[in-house]
């Protein structure tokens, strides 16, 4: 890196400047205001000037009237985080270690639905799930069905507005968010190291447990980040795959806020569950032991 | 190595999550030439080229897109130009407070969509003004801000920055450095990020959702209400048709990569 005279230490200042102040602006401000919100009381339902005087009861309303919501939304992106990872790590694996020359081509793959509607791919799976479909003619032969039904997962003999299509549905939304970081640290590995635990005479099994598992943790953390996250706060998969019994923290707050002009319930909700996530974060950083691989 | 049968067993499991991956939006493509039996095409009927010889047959859906394209142009240059001085600043400084602008970038990607979007709304409450095509505009190039200065940052650190100083030795000037050595090497990694961002607001429906005013129709708003209303067959193929005009842009800046690259940069 080229020395830099005096007169420049102010040039690092301005190139970030610009953008850094359009994200206190458009981001940081408004998580003040969203605090700020969360204990205001209205007078009315048209008063759009709430007043602030720490009320904390729209915080207490929300674990009272909407537990269920905000648990579910955390227990559906934990399994399709979970059903990413095991989707997308074979994926990634797979384009990293055999892809060869069209490795970049092949991952590119990954990032072609990006280019169409993500709400008109979630209708598509409603045509997929449908009632009479091969998917679910297939999974009642098979027997699969029944076994959702013996957990509870499913009511009837139909897939649509279950929670099963829900967790299939962010599965699927947000499966390339997996599998990106999981190829950028899977493509990083030596393939040298593998040949040498054969060497070693190490088992494929083993070969991958102590050594390509390890060094793709940083994708895994990331991956996980990138798809748990969101899916929490999703509402598009609950209101076209789930049914009434399905509804996720994220409907609650576009109902609350947008319909029923609830705005101090709406911000308490949403910073709760920013709370929440962060809490997760950190305590899930401390497990994999990743707590500087965030950036 | 994994045995041959662990071999072959990732290799379906892979194949399998690719499928996955474009099973809806096979079924985009298919009911795009399907005619529809009352409002919505959600059941295949016939095949039809009907709905490819008038696909601006829906007034609505046709200006929702155009003003969807409108705000995602806006977005991805508002967003590659901040975004761009962002990550110059970062991979070519060293300067007091680098590392929280870095954690600043992550933040937006780290916070669910709904919290920004109602804080948003929140913040445009405040002001006083009205949501409307500019509070979509500067919402999207928010989150799009990001993006763009985390990508371009990854490509600026792979380039070979003592490039400007050998021209420098050679006697360029600055302009001239910055001109024929430092733009060409920075622009293929903005113009990916840009073309990212340009597909993040287009596809940006929660967010939108907060800062958009009961008129504004966005191309992802039509289509959510369009499941209450009618779901016309003209939304896969401008879908389609967007799929393929974006598939068609990556392979020309690909080709186009390919063939400016006589400079080729060192990785790091």
């Amino acid at each position: 890196m080229s020395t830099r005279v005096g007169g420049r230490r102010l040039t690092p200042y301005l190139l970030v400047g610009p953008g850094v102040a359009w994200l206190g602006v458009f981001f940081l401000v408004p998580l003040w205001n969203l605090f700020v919100m969360s204990l205001s009381t209205k007078r009315s339902r048209y008063d759009f000037d709430p007043a602030f005087r720490w009320d904390w009861s729209n915080y207490g309303d929300v674990f009272g009237t909407y537990g269920t919501q905000l648990g579910r939304s955390f227990l559906f992106a934990g399994v399709a985080t979970l059903a990413c990872l095991v989707i997308g790590y074979p994926m990634a694996y797979w384009v990293a270690v055999h892809g060869g020359r069209f490795r970049a081509a092949l991952i590119g793959l990954v990032i072609v639905p990006f280019f169409t509607s993500f709400l008109l791919r979630t209708i598509s799976w409603t045509v997929l799930l449908a009632d009479d479909g091969v998917i679910v003619r297939a999974s009642r032969a098979s027997g699969v069905l029944a076994l959702l039904r013996a957990f509870g997962w499913i009511n009837g003999d139909r897939l649509l507005d279950t929670p099963v299509a829900v967790v299939g549905g962010l599965t699927y939304n947000f499966l390339p968010f997996m599998v990106l970081p999981l190829y950028v640290s899977l493509e990083k590995i030596d393939i040298r190291l593998l040949d040498a635990c054969g060497d070693l005479y190490a088992s494929g099994w083993s070969a991958f447990r102590r050594v390509v598992l390890p060094l793709s943790l940083p994708g895994v953390f990331a991956g996980s980040l990138l798809t748990f996250i969101p899916a929490t706060g999703d509402f598009v998969n609950a209101y076209f795959l789930g049914g009434t019994s399905s509804r996720m923290i994220g409907n609650v707050v576009q109902d609350r806020f947008l319909v029923q002009l609830d705005q101090p319930g709406a911000a308490a909700i949403s910073f709760l569950l920013m709370l929440v996530i962060t809490a997760a974060v950190l305590v899930y950083a401390r497990v994999l032991g990743t707590e500087e691989m965030t950036s | 190595m994994t045995g041959s049968w662990g071999r072959r067993l990732v290799g379906c499991a892979a194949i399998g999550g690719f499928v996955l991956l474009f099973a809806p939006i096979a079924v985009i493509v298919v009911f795009s030439f399907n005619d529809p039996v009352g409002r919505y095409n959600l059941v295949w009927q016939r095949f039809t080229l009907d709905n490819w010889l008038h696909p601006f047959e829906r007034d609505e859906l046709t200006s929702a897109v155009l003003f969807s394209l409108r705000i995602a142009a806006g977005a991805s240059v508002v967003a590659g130009v901040l975004g761009t001085l962002v990550a110059l600043a970062l991979v070519r400084h060293r300067f007091r407070g680098g590392s929280l602008v870095d954690l600043l970038l992550v933040l937006p990607l780290t916070t669910p969509e709904i919290v920004m979007g109602s804080s948003l709304a929140l913040l445009f409450l405040d002001l006083g003004v009205e949501r409307g095509p500019l509070t979509i505009l500067l919402a999207h190039s928010m989150f799009c801000l990001s993006f763009v200065a985390l990508t371009v940052k990854a490509r600026l650190r792979g380039l070979d920055w003592t490039l400007e100083d050998a021209a420098m030795d050679l006697g360029a000037s600055p302009w001239r450095t910055f001109r024929t050595v430092t733009f060409p090497m920075v622009v293929p990694g903005v113009v990916a990020a840009m073309l990212l961002s340009f597909s993040l607001s287009m596809d940006d429906v929660i967010i939108t959702f907060f800062v958009s005013g009961e008129g504004d129709s966005t191309f992802p708003k039509y289509v959510y209400g369009s499941f209450q209303r009618e779901l016309a067959p003209q939304v896969h193929v401008l879908s389609t048709a967007m799929l393929v005009g974006s598939l068609g842009l990556l392979a020309l800046s690909v080709v186009w990569q390919r063939r400016r690259s006589t400079v080729r940069p060192g990785r790091a």
